[in-house]
């Protein structure tokens, strides 16, 4: 720091010959420049205005550095207030020159070039720095944050020489540099810690959706990803290492995963800080004399990293700094997203829960999701994507509280619609109101008033519908504005009800429709089913998502990612949870054998665990009860370690295959039934299926293994083997229906393997064979079977497919280390007595 | 205030759509949930119906379906919803710069939900 230099009082007398208050403000920023213009709009001679800024230049629009960066504006363009601003403000600005003290008791700032400043009334305003994540490599040339001109000047030139860019954060910040990058030429990645994009602002589906487009522009998004390092090479990044071992060239790292109010100078003048600068409802700190206002305050527990609500503090700041107080009350938030050709908009509480109705509407043909939260009377939330236009009016409604009861039923649909009638308005009058040539079914090409007209003459149902008019007969993502006509056309002669079993409440559509639809529009995630399929809700409920998840992982073998938050609690921990909470867990003994080693590991856990009970159950294997989840690693890893695998006792999947002794012992045995069975569960073991599965293989009529109450049974006779399908034991015991006879094992194998892959291409989800044969009818599956020559090897050959995917042992997976928090607790309490309490990790 | 607050770590430690647990000497175990929309909120990890672990449980909405007889709890109000009845303590939770933090007193001995 240089010497210190006062300067001599240069303020001008006012007319009555007093001076003027010294206002000091420390930030040329947004809020730090609005502060002044609210005050000299008020009063202008109150103050002689100086104020510093660190970065050297004038005051500037700094949400605009993205278009800047993306080339649509440059910063003259951006400027806000001019030089000539400050001067016929008469406000000095020193700019380039940033304070590094504040001696409250002399009441001056001591800046950088070693400048001293006395004020009587000081205003901070210092915004935010933003946050680096402290990984190794941080330091290095070619490492960007995005927050002034100097950081978009060097993205600017680091873009110019092309390369790759690894944009790390995938919020607002992060994606307008991605974007800004991108269009400039490089080929952008962007590194994101949560699951969907731009989390705080948006849900699942609206981030789904985003990281879609995205994609489809050519940027690389890698979700759930965290950084390891930066690699880097002669002093410059080369790279960025995540800590699943990926690495991802880089010739520049745009390090955009938050902000941090900028504090240190307040802090260290003994001003009180809490995240921010605290300060009161007129922006008044700690000390009377020094105010501060922006992103570097904290009101009320709340710190804002958004332009308006500083607009808001602005106008108590002026009102206070004149005499005239009113005072700041918190603001309300709205985020869009500025990249061009995406639109996106969220604003206030989009949680849902007790008491809120979320209302959805989706339009997968136009790219639209639109989501509003209401409550009581209340819009509290919104969230839009692909279409914001209305985000102003939701805002407004939700800022203002406006008793939304009149509009209720057509908000969703907008201002215009909303507010358009005035009357009541309801989804059936919003197609009411649509004109004749207005386009219902985008498939067959059907106009409004051809479905009208097709109602007219007698087509009362939806099936009735699509047979005489096409209309809904082909994706289906029309049916609810078919079903709206209906009601509309025929009033109460409609019954509302479609005859099919919907999936869950959240959608309209039946489970053979979604299956269909899955494979037609090639849909191959929970979020884009919800989407193209125009689901009610934004994610759903416990009902569709696992069924989606299966149907997902049938559909798309190796391609689609299992969703484990979509799955029942025992297939996601890979054992049964019990009433008191603790496991059981059921190795697999192959066709119900078994062997010392195995016996042995098993009693060793048994002992090891003090598992209070071990079982033979009735699927021919051992039940391991009491493990506690924090165990369950561990068990696993020393059943794997005497060669047990998972049994899947637990899942929608393959159970057992439970053998006779067959042929190799029995006096009657015909064929080598164990042998049979050991081969059908090294071959079926693993696969996911509607509901569980159960095989057996009995040696003789005399069927010990009770073949003929098992999804799939053999029955082997002298003359090769008798195949039954679609037994079932329990609530409702049904014997098998006689699929066929073969001569060979390969042949009862291969027939094993197509049924079981037709039942899981067909079933709804949680439909056992039984239901499934009963609702479709045996003809159905035998003519699936055996009406195309090639339909059991096809079919065959899918499992087969589908199988080399599914075959590694969960448990191998969660005994080496994955998934550990879905095992481990976060932490433990122990309250002491005396001592405070006390927070073992 | 921070002193009334139990620090319990960086919030990804829980991944969306997933609930970890706390045991407490003493007291109930607490169950802490991410929902997908990216909130947090803390409930004692047991169900009103017959005590079953909600932290098992699937999460949607605001919402965890208990894993052993598929009873809707609310995470926000502990209350059972639908035609079920029964309410299980919250504990008042918030998020600071990143990090979890729980209500000591409400961890020790969780206050009846409202
Ligand atoms: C352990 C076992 C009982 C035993 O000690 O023998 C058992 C235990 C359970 N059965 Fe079972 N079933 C067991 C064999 C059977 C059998 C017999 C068989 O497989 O030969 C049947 C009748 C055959 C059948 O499935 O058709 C059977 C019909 C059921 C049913 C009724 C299914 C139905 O379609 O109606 C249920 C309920 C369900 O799945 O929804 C059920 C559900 C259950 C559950 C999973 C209940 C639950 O949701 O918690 C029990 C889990 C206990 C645990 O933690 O391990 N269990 N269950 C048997 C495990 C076999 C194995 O090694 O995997
Ligand atoms: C790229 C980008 C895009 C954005 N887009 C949006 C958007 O779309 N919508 C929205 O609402 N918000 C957006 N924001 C956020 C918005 O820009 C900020 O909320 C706003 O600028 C905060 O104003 P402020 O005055 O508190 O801080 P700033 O504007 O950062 O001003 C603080 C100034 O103080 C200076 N300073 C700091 N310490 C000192 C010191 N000791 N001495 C002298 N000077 C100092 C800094 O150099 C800086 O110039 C965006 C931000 C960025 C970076
Ligand atoms: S018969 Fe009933 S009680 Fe016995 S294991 Fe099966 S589900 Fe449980
Ligand atoms: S214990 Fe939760 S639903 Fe029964």
């Amino acid at each position: 720091m240089n010497a210190p230099a006062t300067f001599p009082d240069s303020r001008i007398p006012r007319p009555d010959g007093t001076l003027p208050q010294r206002l000091v403000v420390v930030g040329n920023g947004m809020a730090g420049c609005r502060a002044v213009e609210e005050i000299l709009a008020r009063d202008p001679a109150r103050y002689a205005i100086t104020i510093f800024g660190a970065e050297p230049r004038v005051n500037y629009n700094r949400i605009m550095l993205s278009p800047v960066l993306a080339g649509e504006k440059t910063f003259d363009e951006i400027v806000i207030n001019d030089a000539a601003w400050y001067a016929d403000n008469g406000i000095t600005l020193l700019s380039g020159d940033a304070v590094v003290a504040i001696d409250r008791a002399a009441k001056t700032v001591i800046a950088a070039s070693g400048r001293v400043e006395a004020y009587d009334l000081l205003l901070l305003a210092t915004g935010s720095d933003p946050f680096i994540i402290p990984v190794p490599g941080k330091d290095l040339a070619g490492m960007v944050t995005f927050r002034d001109l100097d950081d978009v000047d060097k993205m600017v030139r680091a873009a110019d020489s092309g390369g790759s860019a690894v944009v790390i954060g995938g919020g607002l910040l992060g994606l307008e540099a991605a974007h800004g990058l991108s269009l400039r030429g490089m080929k952008v990645t962007v590194i994101h810690l949560m699951p969907t994009l731009m989390e705080r602002q948006l849900d699942e589906a609206a981030g789904w959706l985003l990281k879609a487009e995205l994609e489809a522009r050519g940027q690389s998004i890698l979700t759930g990803a965290d950084t390891a390092e930066i690699i880097g090479k002669d002093g410059h990044v080369s790279a960025v290492r995540l800590k699943d071992g990926r690495v991802i060239d880089a010739d520049i790292v745009v390090m955009a995963v938050g902000i941090r109010p900028a504090t240190a100078l307040a802090k260290q003048a003994g001003l009180e800080v809490g995240r921010g600068i605290l300060v009161d409802d007129h922006m008044v700190t700690s000390d009377p004399a020094v105010l501060a206002v922006g992103e570097c305050v904290e009101h009320r527990g709340t710190c804002y990293g958004l332009v308006a609500p500083l607009w808001d503090m602005c106008r108590a700041l002026a009102d206070h700094a004149t005499g005239a107080p009113t005072g700041y009350e918190g603001s309300v938030t709205a985020t869009k997203l500025k990249v061009s050709g995406i639109e996106v908009f969220s604003a206030g509480d989009f949680s849902g829960g007790d008491g809120c109705e979320d209302i959805v509407m989706r339009d997968a043909a136009r790219g639209l999701y639109k989501r509003v939260v209401v409550k009581g009377d209340r819009l509290i939330g919104a969230v839009l994507y692909g279409d914001t236009a209305d985000g102003a009016w939701y805002f407004d409604l939700l800022r203002k509280s406006v008793d939304v009861s009149d509009i209720r039923e057509a908000l969703i649909f907008g201002q215009a619609f909303a507010s358009g009638g005035g009357a009541l308005l309801d989804p059936n009058s919003a197609v009411a109101a649509l004109s004749d040539d207005a386009e219902i079914c985008g498939c067959n090409g059907v106009s409004k008033g051809k479905v009208v007209s097709c109602i007219a003459r007698g087509a009362h149902s939806i099936d009735a519908v699509r047979a005489g008019c096409k209309a809904s007969a082909s994706c289906g993502s029309c049916t609810g504005l078919v079903e709206s006509l209906l009601a509309v056309t025929l009033g109460d002669q409609f019954a509302g009800e479609r005859g099919a079993r919907t999936v869950c409440k959240c959608t309209s559509f039946t489970h053979d429709d979604v299956r269909r639809l899955i494979l037609e529009k090639h849909l191959k995630a929970i979020p884009a089913v919800m989407q193209a399929l125009h689901w009610s809700t934004p994610d759903g409920c416990a009902s569709c998502r696992p069924a989606l998840n299966y149907y997902l992982v049938c559909a798309w073998p190796g391609e689609y990612d299992d969703d484990q938050q979509s799955r029942f609690v025992n297939e996601r921990m890979h054992a049964n949870i019990q009433k008191d909470g603790t496991y059981s867990v059921v190795p697999r003994m192959w066709g119900g054998l078994t062997n010392p080693r195995e016996l042995r590991a098993i009693a060793d856990v048994v002992e090891k665990y003090n598992a209070p009970m071990v079982k033979v159950t009735g699927g021919q294997r051992l039940d391991i009860f009491g493990i506690r989840k924090e165990d369950l690693p561990a068990v696993w890893a020393d059943l794997n370690a005497a060669g047990m695998v998972s049994g899947h006792a637990y899942g929608k999947s393959l159970r057992t295959v439970k053998t006779c002794v067959g042929s190799e012992w029995c006096r009657f045995g015909t064929q080598d039934s164990t042998g049979l069975g050991v081969q059908i569960e090294h071959m079926t073991w693993g696969s996911w299926m509607p509901h569980k599965f159960k095989i057996a293989v009995s040696g003789c009529p005399r069927n010990c293994a009770e073949a003929t109450i098992k999804d799939f049974g053999i029955i082997c006779v002298d003359s090769g083997y008798e195949l039954h399908v679609g037994g079932n034991g329990g609530i409702k015991v049904r014997v098998t229906d006689l699929l066929g006879k073969v001569a060979t094992e390969a042949e009862a194998m291969a027939l094993c393997a197509a049924f079981i892959q037709l039942y899981r291409e067909q079933a709804w989800y949680l439909e056992r064979t039984a239901p499934w044969i009963e609702r479709v009818g045996l003809e159905h599956v035998k003519a699936g079977l055996f009406d195309d020559p090639g339909a059991i090897a096809a079919l065959a050959a899918r499992f087969a497919h589908s199988q080399s995917f599914m075959q590694d042992d969960p448990w191998a997976k969660r005994a080496a280390g994955a998934d550990a928090d879905l095992h481990q607790h976060l932490a433990e309490v122990r309250p002491l007595e005396l001592a405070p309490m006390e927070l073992v990790r | 205030m921070i002193g009334d607050w139990l620090d319990i770590g960086p919030v990804s430690q829980i991944s969306p759509g997933n609930a970890r647990t706390m045991p407490v000497r003493g007291g109930r175990e607490v169950a802490i949930f991410h929902t997908l929309n990216n909130e947090f909120y803390a409930l004692v990890n047991a169900c009103p119906h017959k005590g079953g672990p909600l932290s098992q449980g699937i999460v949607h909405g605001t919402v965890v379906a208990c894993p052993l007889h598929n009873w809707n709890i609310s995470l926000k109000t502990g209350e059972a919803l639908g035609e079920d009845k029964g309410c299980v303590p919250t504990i008042p939770l918030r998020i600071d710069a990143g990090r979890i933090y729980l209500l000591r007193s409400a961890v020790i001995a969780p206050a009846p939900a409202g």
